[in-house]
């Protein structure tokens, strides 16, 4: 035998050469070391906001107004801010889950891969992406200047732009999933291309849309910078919320119209809401709003994470049913 | 999957009338869709370039190098808040870089069982999740105390370099930067996940049969293998770090200043909108707040556009 062969057959009995090893075991050292420092805020956030915020969190504070600063006896709390928020998360929805569904039909049903279809696709992925913030700007600039008042319809608007191609781009992921053997039965049967897809394909996708929705409404609730100055905040309740339980107190019918043709402008004012709250309150100089906010952050990230870990689940469950 | 899509059954055709109001349907619903997407993106550059046209025809370009910003003399310069943005962005970017591929790996390869990856990477996802809001509260009341020592000493021992040579009030620069590493790690942990899954099996056995460690195919072959598609990562998550708003005002310290030191307090161009717009009221304060807007605008959608067009370009790829 040559001494090459020896050598190299000798070479098969060796261990890893000591720099290869050291290689390989430091870099899985570095890399659990990052992965576990990663993880530290996260941890420290979750557990910050669930110890600093169960202390305040009374049924009180959910149902009750800010009292003014420096009263005792008062029932403190965000009850008009919760309000304000679901009022203008719905707003928004009034106007991005139709448009937003619309968007991902025609993304997925009517044009997959037409030009049309593409430059569609591009400008929703290019609109998810666009800063919260100037969405905000884009809502002050359209509704603010031109009102000249911060209103809760300026929030929602925004909020609505940003929810859109959240909705869109899952809509059309649930879409896809659809069998095409659906669409074969329901126009063997003589339905048209959009009976078969009001009828046919969007129900049997609906629990996919509906996570989606919940996902954007989720993102929305949580969005603070577009609300800053558009919907600003206020002390009281959200006044569309007041006069709609005037109309329900209303007896008289004269009273129910009056109150009726007011509801329209009750939109037009500033509108608290559960993130311009917590923003407003962390840089309080007061320690009980500072208190108060970390029991906002823990009902409102109790919403937005319930939410998303559900749509997560009902998504995976949706998936393995298939 | 399904391959065929409802306009490709041609269903609809059989009676003219109906042919008729499928037509008009189908252009509303197109219609309705682009006005939704494409028109509100033009609708939006539109706006916000439209009032930002006082400041810059006041100003014009001189307002990127310009630094007074003083509201009572109606003198605007953007030259701290572009500098405050892009220092906190890209410091944010090589930090997070680190750690996101580094949860990338562990969440991808086959280092820990499924039932423990899993977990992991939905954990690390749930960050992004967070409103940027409560991370900003955290940031107030637990971050900044935690790093106020670190910053200290930095400060007494380092004081003869640039980035430590000012004395830390807590609230600064580097407190920005950590929050945004946090809030982008996210977007990088995922999508190198998802880079690193797509690459084929035969990839890593085949390196492996050639007696390559584990390690040594990561590093060797899959990071360069994965190359654009992390890169795509970091341009999207740069993009998220320059617009990021709440959690940086809240840290920042909000000072118009241009600072060597990264332990001083700074100013955003997010940040900047966020808490004058409320009280903007001259047209040139306005203006100006809008021509921010609108250069924010511009380097978020150019950003967005090159990583767009690089994931997509990928999943083509891949798809193929």
């Amino acid at each position: 035998m040559s001494p090459s062969f020896e050598k190299s057959g000798n070479e098969l009995y060796e261990p890893l050469s000591l720099q290869r090893s050291f290689f390989t075991q430091s870099l899985t050292v570095v890399a659990f070391l990052l992965s576990a420092i990663a993880l530290l805020p996260l941890l420290s956030l979750l557990s910050e906001i669930i110890t600093q915020g169960i202390g305040q969190l009374r049924w009180e504070v959910l149902v009750s107004l800010p009292a003014p600063l420096g009263m005792k006896d008062v029932s403190n709390g965000f009850a008009n801010a919760i309000l304000g928020t679901l009022l203008m998360v719905f707003l928004a929805c009034l106007f991005a889950v139709p448009l937003g569904i619309i968007a991902g039909i025609c993304l997925a049903e009517l044009g997959k891969n037409s030009i049309a279809a593409n430059i569609l696709r591009f400008s929703t992925v290019i609109l998810s992406s666009v800063p919260s913030i100037i969405v905000g700007v884009f809502a002050y600039g359209i509704l603010v200047l031109t009102t000249r008042k911060f209103s809760a319809l300026a929030g929602g608007f925004a909020l609505g732009v940003i929810m859109l191609p959240i909705i869109a781009l899952t809509t059309e992921e649930a879409l896809k999933l659809i069998p095409k053997e659906y669409r074969l039965a329901s126009s063997a049967l003589g339905a048209s291309r959009f009976y078969t897809i009001f009828r046919t394909v969007l129900p049997a996708a609906l629990p996919a849309v509906v996570t989606g929705i919940l996902l954007a409404i989720a993102r929305a609730a949580g969005e603070t910078a577009p609300l800053l100055f558009t919907a600003l905040s206020s002390q009281f309740w959200p006044p569309m919320l007041e006069k709609l339980g005037k109309l329900l107190q209303a007896s008289e019918s004269e009273a129910f119209f009056k109150t009726l043709q007011q509801l329209p402008a009750t939109l037009v004012t500033p509108t608290p809401s559960m993130s311009v709250l917590i923003y407003s309150y962390a840089q309080s100089a007061f320690k009980e709003q500072n208190a108060l906010a970390w029991t906002a952050a823990l009902v409102l990230i109790g919403l937005v994470l319930i939410t998303n870990i559900l749509s997560r689940l009902v998504t995976n469950v949706h998936l393995k049913n298939r | 999957m399904s391959n065929i899509t409802t306009s490709e059954l041609n269903i609809g055709n059989r009676r003219g009338e109906q042919n008729w109001i499928e037509n008009a349907l189908t252009i509303c619903v197109w219609g309705l869709a682009f006005a939704a997407t494409t028109g509100i993106l033009l609708w939006m550059s539109a706006i916000v370039f439209k009032d930002a046209l006082p400041a810059i025809k006041a100003f014009g370009l001189s307002f990127l190098w310009s630094q007074t910003w003083n509201i009572g003399r109606e003198e605007f310069g953007a030259l701290p808040f572009i500098y405050g943005t892009l220092v906190t962005s890209l410091c944010a970017l090589v930090l997070a870089l680190a750690f996101g591929i580094a949860v990338a790996i562990v969440t991808s390869e086959n280092f820990l069982p499924v039932w423990v990856r899993y977990p992991l990477a939905f954990l690390v996802e749930l960050i992004a999740s967070i409103p940027s809001v409560i991370v900003g509260l955290w940031g107030i009341f637990v971050l900044v105390p935690t790093i106020q020592p670190i910053q200290q000493g930095l400060y007494a021992h380092f004081k003869w370099l640039p980035p430590f040579s000012t004395e830390p009030l807590g609230f600064g620069l580097l407190a920005a930067i950590i929050i945004l590493a946090v809030m982008i790690l996210p977007t990088i942990a995922a999508i190198s996940r998802d880079v690193l899954l797509a690459l084929p099996q035969e990839m890593r056995s085949a390196s492996m049969s050639l007696g390559a460690t584990r390690w040594e195919t990561i590093w060797r072959i899959l990071l360069p293998a994965g190359c654009s598609g992390i890169v795509g990562a970091a341009i999207l998550a740069l993009g998220r770090a320059l617009g990021e708003t709440m959690a940086v005002t809240m840290v920042i310290g909000n000072s118009i200043q241009i600072s060597p030191s990264l332990l001083a307090p700074g100013y955003t161009i997010p940040s900047v909108l966020a808490t004058q717009f409320p009280e903007a009221l001259e047209p040139l304060h306005v203006g100006s707040l809008m021509y921010l807007a609108s250069i924010l605008f511009a380097i978020t959608l150019g950003m967005n556009l090159i990583a767009v067009s690089l994931v997509q370009a990928i999943a083509r790829r891949a798809s193929r």
